[in-house]
Formats: C-alpha cells, structure tokens, sequence
C-alpha cells in the first residue's frame, strides 16, 4: 500500500493542469467555480475540447476511443478538474448510455452512435422516471408495441434532465405482455427527440430554473433496429447503468474545492468585527463536514482501487451515492449559513452575462440558496437515498 | 396555569385561520407573488378592517393589547398560509419600535395610520457586515449645518422596497460595535438622497438594499445613543413572530407530507406502509410538537416580563430553526421529486423554512445567546 504518486502519474498531474490552464475557457471555468449555469453551447465547447485532447470518454475502453486511464489518473483528472473550474461532462451520453451501448449494443449501433457522443455531437437524455414509476422505477409504464419492424411508444417520462436540449433520449419502455413481470418486461430502447410526435414541457423547480422536464410519446414510431440488445431485458442493462452513474455521483473532488472555497470565503466573510471563519460553532462546522469527505473520499478510493483489480462496482457504490449527496448538501447549507442576510434574496437576473444593475450582495452570496435548494435533487435522483439504502440493506447485509 | 385561550383569543384566532382557509389558498398566494406590488393591497385592508393592524400594539396604544401570546396566533396562522403582506415589517417592527420608543406627538402622527393600513413601513438594521449583531452599526447620522444627515447601506430590509416611511439605526457616536451610540431616526423613504434596490427573496416576501446620501431625517425615535435595548427588543418580539410562523408552516409541511405518503404508491402499496417512512413521519411529528411547545413557552414568558425574555426568545428561535430545517427538508424528500416543483406548496413551505432559519440571527447565534445568558 502507498499514497504516493509514481512519477509518471506526477507527469500526467502536470499535463493535466497545464491542458486546463491553456485550453478551459475562462468564463466557462468562472461559471462553473461559482456554480452558476452553463448553456447548451458553453457545455459543447468545453465537451469538443476534451475531446479533442482526447479526454473525454473517461470510462470507456480504449477500442471506443476512452482513456484507458488508471483509476488514480482518473482520481488526478477530477481534482485538477475541480481546481480549475473544469465542467463536468453532461453524463447523459458520455457516462449512462454509451456503456449500455458498448456493452449490449450490436456493432452497427457502435458504429452509428458512439462516435457523435465521444464528440458531443448529440446531446443525450434519460428517459427512466415515470409520473407513476419514481422510486419504484420496474413500474414503468411506457409502452413499445413492435409493428413490422418498427415499435410505436406511448407513454410519458419525467424529471428528464436538459431534455430541452436533447436530440436522443433512452428510454426503458413495456414490451412484454402487461401480465409480465415488471422486471421482464422492460426493454432498453433509443428514441430520436426530434420526431414531431414527442412533445417536451418544462417542469420549474423550487430554485426558479427550467432544468427537468416531461416528455410525452404519442404514439411515436421508433425502428426496431435502435432496440439496445433483446427484448426484455432492459432492466438489467439499466442497473448496470445505475451503478455507473452512482459511481460517479460522489463527486468527492468538486466537494472538496467546494469547501476550500468555502472556507476562503469564511475567513473574508465579516461577523460584525470579526470573520465567519473566527466563529468556533462555523468553523466546527466546516470542520466536520472535511473530516466525512475525506472518510468519502478514502471509500472512493478503495472502490475504485477494487474496480481496477478487476472488481465490479458492486452495490457498495450505494454507500458513495449516500454519503455523496449529504456532503454536497451539507456544503450547501454552510454557504447558505456564510452568506447570512444575503442568502435570501432572489435575483438570479445578476448572474446573466448581459446584467448591467445594480448587484445585490457580496460576490456570490445570493447563489447560495439557489444552489441550496437545487441539491435538494442530490438524495432524490439517481435512485433515491432510501432507494440505496435498501440496496445495501438487501445487498450488501442479506436483510 | 392555564394553556386555554381567552374567547377573544379564539375569536382572533378563528378568524385568521378562516381567512387563510377561505381567501389564501396555494393559488392566490401564487398569483399575489407574481402582481408587480408583491403582495395584496386588497388583503392589506382587510388586514385593517378586521383589527389584525391592531393586535400588536397596546390600549393605551389605540391597539388590541398587544401581547406575545396573540401575536403568536395571528404568526402561526399566517405561517399556515404563507402571508406574505408586510405585517412584519410594518405592523411588528415599524410600528413596535413606535410604540416602545417615540414619543406622544410620534406615536399620534403615525400608529392610528399604522393600524387603519394607511402606512407601509420598513426597519432598517442590518449592514452588509453586520451579519447578526445588532450593534454593530457603521451607517452614520451626522449634524451637518445643523441638521441630521444619514449615510450609510442597509441590507435586505424586509418592505424596504414599498415603504413611505423607514427607521433607520444609525451610528451618533463611538465605534461600529458599541452598544452604545446607536440611535432611530425617521426618514422618508422616497426622499431624492435615498436609492433603493427592491427584490423578492427566495421566500416571496418584498425586500431592498437601501443607500442613504446625506439623507436628512423626519425626526429622532427615541433617546439619543441609547437605542440598542429598543432595536434588542424589537427584533426578539418579530423573532417570536417568525418562530410561529415557523410553527404554522411546519404544521401544514407535515400533514402535506402525511396525506402523500398515504396516497402515493409504488412497489404496490402506499409509500406510508414502509415502516422507514413511518418513523420519519413520526419525528416529523415530534419536531413540531417540540417546537409549538417552545414557542408557547417563550411567549408566555415573554408575556409575563413585559414582552421581554431574551434566554427564553433565544431557545425557541434556536429550538424551531433545528426543527424547521429537519421538517422542511423531509418534506421535500419523502415528496421526492415532485417536492421540489415550483408547483406544489411543500417546497415553497421549504423555502419560507429555510429563510426563517436564517432571520434574525441562525440557530447557531441563538443557541450561543441562550448559552451565554
């Protein structure tokens, strides 16, 4: 065992925060070190460039054009990411449906869809949650009847994140019997969003942003030939989906420059005569909440570290999905609480690039709240926080 | 001891209740935060008409009697309902400071107008730097050829944007954190030396940042330098307020959040028959059964110690801020995603929660306060 880096992955820490300061856009890195919101384009640009470098399919196999990095090259990356205000990938393409695609997919669907997502050429979304089907997600109850050779889909998703933006969406939809069982009934199917039978209609969250929306399919044709694997089996590649996407939901490095910042902010941040920071209950606080991120962090590691001895993430990647999302939101909150009396206004006009009035508030204090509120999502999506705890319950203890 | 209300306490209390049940449903409330003003000129008058203006001030006053215990009713109804007219800002802090402070000529020229909802007021304290402590005064009042300038920002000033009349604390004396060399002042808001910046906050309420150029005053409020017990007790009396409205809010959080989990299903059966929901229910329940409980006890003893109890105050706004923060995170969450729509009631009471908390000093600050007491 040893903490160290090895030379080369100093040299590959060193490439990596030399590309970020030579190619991430400044504005782009400012918005995302503030938390402020990107649009389709900023997201794109920032997307080509990775992927010009190569870097922007960090998971996927070498052959489909991934990295093939290491998990402690992927641990650099995220940091030095984070660091330097480097976005997030949109994860709908990049990170959920392209390894269901590499997987399951036959080499056709290879050939047609992985390049344009490696490129962000498309702009991918989930078609997962139902009005009906949140939590109990096998309750689906979107319909792919099989015509000839095509299926004719009818139903409505939710919570479908940027869908406004998307050109595809994925979606798990019934094409067994309706006496089948939930599970052996769903089929994983690809859904161009530009047919003129789908309609998308914003759902505002408590934050004031059009982020999610619903998407209705009457009676939408689909060609067979964008099936993913067989029919029936759909819930299975979902999970392994799930786990992907929980794998990556700690989001331990952005957490943890989320509090340097905070802390940066706590020492300027006035109390009366003093600092935020001299306040022993705040500093406590923050303390604490440092303390369970490196706990996160170190269970991450371990994960990973199991991944690249050639485990699969397993159901313990729950725990990060947990433990993640209530560190994320115990940051939040702290912002929330060093912002004070600013945390409450709403004026989210402020942050648009062509603001020209009177700015409310020391820097970004009136963020806070919004992005408060926002993470409220943290522990619902992905499979909910109960959702994983049931999993480990069931899992990992055998109860 | 006796818990039970006098018949004109039940009677102030129903008709609240009546009104938020009748005429300030989800909808209005919604439409009333989208009109330009923010709030309801209409319902302002009521306010007027049934006395409500009245019940924070004295006899003596022109008022109701003006007790902790009868504003907690109207705040937990309100709270029920999520009102967001400025009777706060207005009616518990303008018109508060007012009474404890001005004189007999001040309080004639502006409480009968306070109470017939004539007359928007704001209190303006807080500085950019200030954070929580009230002393901490840096906006200055200065004579200059003989007369009294102020200078300075206020932060955030709850009405701020819609009030013809504003009391600003100002520095006559010392340092910025000396209790000491504190004074009120009147000044009339749309005075061409005052810039406001008027917003909505997060929770719908009207507020501003205001910036004062050498602007003259209408008069002092109070003793010269000696303001900062009157400003203390002030904001402890609208702390009460907004730890019943806190009450209220979570009250309808929780039977909101209880009504869902008792329809809404998945896995076949209602989300309430798992019994890990359950138990969230129930702390859910004790939470604010915990908190109504506290905030009776500090209005009750504020009551009886002529509206002030600091210790007492501190414990319930430190006591309702933990269990605001728990009842309106649950109820988004066991809401799931639909919780956090801008559609349903259960986030904007999150919302309203989440500002409270913060109000008049965090947890943390009354926690402290009811420590070093």
């Amino acid at each position: 065992m040893n903490l160290n880096f090895t030379e080369e992955e100093q040299d590959f820490q060193q490439e990596v925060g030399q590309f970020l300061q030579e190619k991430l856009p400044k504005d782009i890195a400012e918005k995302t070190k503030n938390s402020l919101h990107l649009s389709k384009d900023e997201c794109n640009e920032w997307q080509k460039i990775l992927h010009k470098q190569g870097w922007s399919a960090i998971n996927w196999p070498v052959e489909h054009g991934g990295t093939g990095w290491t998990p402690t090259k992927k641990y650099i990356f995220a940091n030095e990411c984070a660091k330097a205000g480097g976005p997030d990938v949109i994860p709908f393409g990049l990170k959920m449906v392209a390894p269901v695609i590499y997987t399951f997919g036959n080499d056709e669907q290879k050939q047609r869809f992985l390049p344009d997502i490696l490129a962000s050429n498309v702009w991918w979304c989930q078609g997962y949650s139902e009005p009906g089907a949140g939590s109990d997600l096998a309750s689906v109850r979107t319909t792919a009847v099989k015509e000839g050779n095509k299926y004719v889909v009818n139903g409505t998703k939710t919570w479908t994140t940027l869908g406004q933006h998307a050109d595809w969406i994925f979606c798990l939809v019934r094409t067994g019997e309706p006496s089948a069982k939930n599970q052996e009934a769903i089929s994983f199917l690809l859904i161009n969003m530009h047919d003129p039978k789908i309609t998308v209609s914003p759902i505002i969250t408590i934050d004031g942003k059009h982020e999610v929306n619903e998407v209705h399919f009457d009676d939408v044709s689909v060609p067979a030939e964008n099936l993913i694997g067989e029919e029936g089996k759909g819930w299975t590649y979902a999970k392994v989906l799930l786990t992907h996407e929980r794998t990556g939901i700690a989001r331990v490095a952005i957490s943890k420059d989320r509090l340097i910042q905070l802390k940066v902010l706590a020492q300027t941040s006035p109390d009366g005569e003093n600092k935020l920071l001299d306040d022993a209950i705040f500093s406590q606080k923050v303390a604490q909440v440092e303390i369970d991120l490196l706990a996160l962090e170190y269970t991450e590691l371990r994960t990973l570290s199991a991944i690249s001895t050639g485990q699969a993430p397993g159901p313990e990647s729950s725990i990060l999905k947990i433990v993640g999302t209530q560190v994320i939101q115990a940051i939040d909150e702290l912002y929330v609480e060093a912002a004070g009396y600013y945390s409450m206004p709403f004026v989210p006009e402020q942050f648009h690039d062509d603001f020209d009035g009177q700015w409310i508030g020391p820097d970004m204090a009136t963020n806070s709240s919004l992005r408060y509120f926002n993470n409220r999502k943290a522990s619902i999506y992905g499979g909910s926080n109960e959702i994983q705890t049931n999993i480990i319950s069931k899992a990992v203890l055998g109860l | 001891m006796d818990f039970s209300l006098s018949s004109e306490q039940q009677m102030l209390q129903d008709s609240v209740s009546r009104f938020i049940l009748n005429d300030y449903n989800f909808e209005t409330r919604r439409k009333i935060l989208k009109s330009t003003a923010g709030f309801s000129q209409e319902n302002w008058n009521l306010f007027a008409e049934l006395g409500w203006l009245m019940v924070p001030f004295t006899e003596e006053d022109g008022g109701l009697g003006g007790s902790m215990v009868d504003l907690m009713l109207i705040m937990e109804e309100f709270g029920k309902g999520m009102v967001v007219e400025p009777f706060l800002a207005t009616a518990v802090m303008a018109g508060g400071l007012i009474a404890l402070a001005g004189n007999q000529e001040q309080k004639n020229d502006y409480l009968p107008r306070i109470m017939e909802g004539q007359l928007q007021m704001a209190f303006a304290y807080a500085e950019p730097q200030s954070r929580y402590n009230l002393n901490n005064v840096k906006c200055s009042a200065i004579k200059t050829n003989g007369e009294i300038v102020i200078t300075g920002q206020k932060s955030v000033v709850l009405n701020g944007n819609h009030a013809d009349t504003l009391i600003v604390a100002a520095r006559t004396s010392g340092n910025t954190n000396d209790n000491n060399g504190i004074s009120l002042f009147l000044v009339d808001a749309n005075h061409s030396s005052v810039k406001r910046e008027g917003y909505a906050n997060v929770d719908g309420h009207q507020a501003a940042d205001i910036w004062f150029d050498e602007t003259p005053t209408l008069g002092l409020l109070g003793e010269q330098d000696k303001a900062f017990p009157v400003i203390n007790n002030i904001i402890d009396k609208a702390t009460l307020a907004i730890c019943a409205e806190a009450v209220g809010a979570m009250q309808i959080a929780h039977e909101r959040t209880l009504e869902y989990a008792k329809t809404r299903k998945q896995f076949g059966r209602t989300i309430g028959s798992f019994q890990a929901i359950q138990h969230r229910l129930v702390n859910m329940f004790i939470e604010h059964q915990q908190a109504k409980s506290i905030l009776l006890m500090a209005a009750l003893k504020m009551d009886s110690n002529n509206g002030n109890d600091e210790k007492a105050l501190s414990a319930a706004k430190s006591r309702i801020g933990k269990a605001a923060n728990l009842i309106g995170r649950e109820a988004i969450q066991l809401h799931g995603a639909i919780g956090m729509t801008d559609e349903l009631d259960v986030g904007h009471i999150f919302k309203r929660l989440t500002t409270i908390q913060f109000l008049f000093g965090s947890t943390d600050t009354h926690t402290k306060r009811f420590s070093s007491l």
